[in-house]
């Protein structure tokens, strides 16, 4: 569990980054941050493993202070996905991944046979071990980073916009892997994105924030669907604009589904009938 | 093209094999005053160079201090030191002159090579637990060895065209045989005698670009092959039928 209490950061310039936040992720499920960019969500997340310090307020992990650790130490035991991969632009595909593993000094025999095990996991080739990141595709980048992130079996996961310099087949996918990966593995994800509709996809909470990191609202994606807390909540998930207000129409062969715009977004299918 | 002739004649003249300083040992003390000066400065301006690339702090001082140091003219911080450090300690003199002229350019080469790497790349290396000192050996400092390479190439170009003042001050280096010419009008020699340090940088400075190439990371290399190749077209067979 990861438990953010009263944190505020201020950069030395005066701007609030983060203003009195307060959140319990809870554990081995996925928790995605979402706003507009600016909102401090990435701040939030980069506050867990310290490579962000808070000005005020406490972070803890299973009821210790990430300030009470050693941040290097912290940091390896997080596995941490960034937006464009991060990866070593100088090593290779397995040197990439193995990084924490070899910086923790583990057998290199071992090392390399995680290594393979992971690309396995994340749906990589292992003809692609010996490659160099700019050889790769950008999806295939961010499955690397994701294995990199994997690598020494953290029970924490922080993903920072993975999935926003890919193309949206390529993101689509992604976003059904890491569902899979959920699945398989179990972890905690703290997932941050300013798109919505990948928030409602990956997230079993989902937190929408406003600038200064403030929580608009905070819940499962169907509770947000159905009662949205206020306007710029119900605007920001789409059903002000139209893509998630429906309603019905009678064809010929039975009910459907209509957006604002009259496309046909979905078959009615009764209950029990 | 007689004086050159002429100069060249001088050069493999079985006359430099002997005199007061002959032809070999001149080219090895002008070398090994490049070769010394060079690795002193680079003992120093390395390691400052990476702090200041790592950390971003005192840039401005080392912009200035460079700058400054190229101002100095190298003539006068020769003869100024000889006559500072006296002259019993001549070979010491003329080396530290050279040292303060190699150090601006290898320092430049070392922490621009450390601020030019990509900031995400650093970022992902902090986030995945590197120490600041593993950050700075195995990311930074690789990755910005072209560059430091090539602070190190302007340096030693530097350096060895300004060893010739040395012999100003004392039987050293192929300057001496152009102090010695200009005294007693011998065209001849001091052409040859320059002829040689241009063939010396030239040396120089092909290994170093060698070297720079080599010190390319693989990985920054590979990705761009691909793209820089000339596109083959296929040529058309004479039997192609004519568009109609």
């Amino acid at each position: 569990m990861i438990e953010f209490s009263s944190v505020s950061k201020t950069y030395p310039d005066g701007t609030a980054a983060v203003d009195d936040f307060s959140l319990v992720i809870p554990p081995r499920k996925t928790t995605v941050l979402v706003g507009s960019s600016g909102c401090g969500k990435t701040t939030l997340l980069r506050m867990i493993n310290r490579m962000v310090e808070p000005t005020a307020g406490t972070i803890e992990i299973d009821g210790e202070s990430v300030m009470d650790k050693d941040p290097v130490r912290l940091r390896r035991g997080i596995g941490y996905v960034l937006q464009n991969g991060g990866l070593l632009p100088h090593h290779t595909v397995l040197d990439n991944v193995t990084t924490v593993l070899r910086l923790e000094r583990a057998p290199r025999a071992a090392a390399r046979d995680r290594a393979f095990e992971l690309l396995d996991t994340v749906g990589l080739d292992p003809a692609l071990a010996e490659r160099y990141p700019s050889q790769l595709s950008g999806g295939q980048q961010q499955r690397v980073g994701v294995a990199r992130a994997l690598a020494a079996d953290p029970n924490i996961l922080l993903m920072d916009e993975p999935f926003g310099a890919v193309d949206p087949i390529v993101r689509a996918e992604l976003q059904t892997e890491t569902l899979r990966l959920q699945r398989e593995l179990n972890k905690t994800i703290v997932f941050v994105t300013h798109d919505i509709d990948e928030a409602f996809l990956l997230g079993d909470q989902v937190v929408i924030l406003s600038k200064g990191a403030d929580i608009t609202q905070i819940g499962t994606p169907s509770e947000i669907i159905e009662n949205p807390a206020d306007e710029f909540v119900a605007n920001f998930v789409g059903i002000e604009r139209g893509t998630r207000a429906l309603h019905t129409k009678r064809t010929g062969s039975g009910t459907v589904l209509v957006d604002a715009a009259g496309r046909t977004q979905g078959v009615l299918v009764e209950d029990g009938a | 093209m007689n004086v050159f002739a002429d100069a060249i004649a001088w050069i493999f003249s079985p006359d430099r094999a002997s005199g007061a300083l002959p032809l070999s040992e001149a080219i090895w003390t002008h070398l090994a005053f490049t070769v010394v000066s060079v690795a002193v400065a680079a003992l120093i301006a390395i390691p400052a160079g990476w702090l200041i690339g790592h950390t971003g702090r005192g840039r401005e001082l080392a912009v200035a201090l460079s700058g400054a140091a190229r101002a100095v003219p190298s003539f006068g911080l020769v003869l100024l030191l000889v006559l500072v450090l006296g002259v019993t300690h001549k070979v010491g003199a003329s080396t530290t002159a050279f040292v303060l002229l190699a150090i601006p350019p290898i320092l430049a080469g070392a922490y621009s090579g450390v601020e030019a790497v990509d900031r995400r790349v650093i970022d992902g290396a902090r986030g995945v637990g590197m120490t600041e000192a593993q950050i700075l050996r195995t990311v930074e400092a690789p990755l910005g060895l072209p560059l430091l390479i090539g602070g190190l190439r302007s340096a030693t170009l530097q350096v060895v065209a300004t060893v010739t003042l040395a012999g100003y001050v004392g039987n050293w280096g192929l300057g001496f045989y152009i102090v010695q010419g200009i005294q007693i009008r011998d065209f001849s020699q001091i052409l040859g005698a320059a002829l040689l340090i241009v063939v010396l940088a030239l040396v120089l400075d092909a290994l170093f670009a060698l070297l720079q190439r080599v010190a390319l990371p693989r990985g920054v290399s590979a990705g761009r092959a691909p793209e820089n190749e000339p596109v083959r077209r296929r040529r058309r067979g004479p039997t192609a039928p004519a568009p109609s």
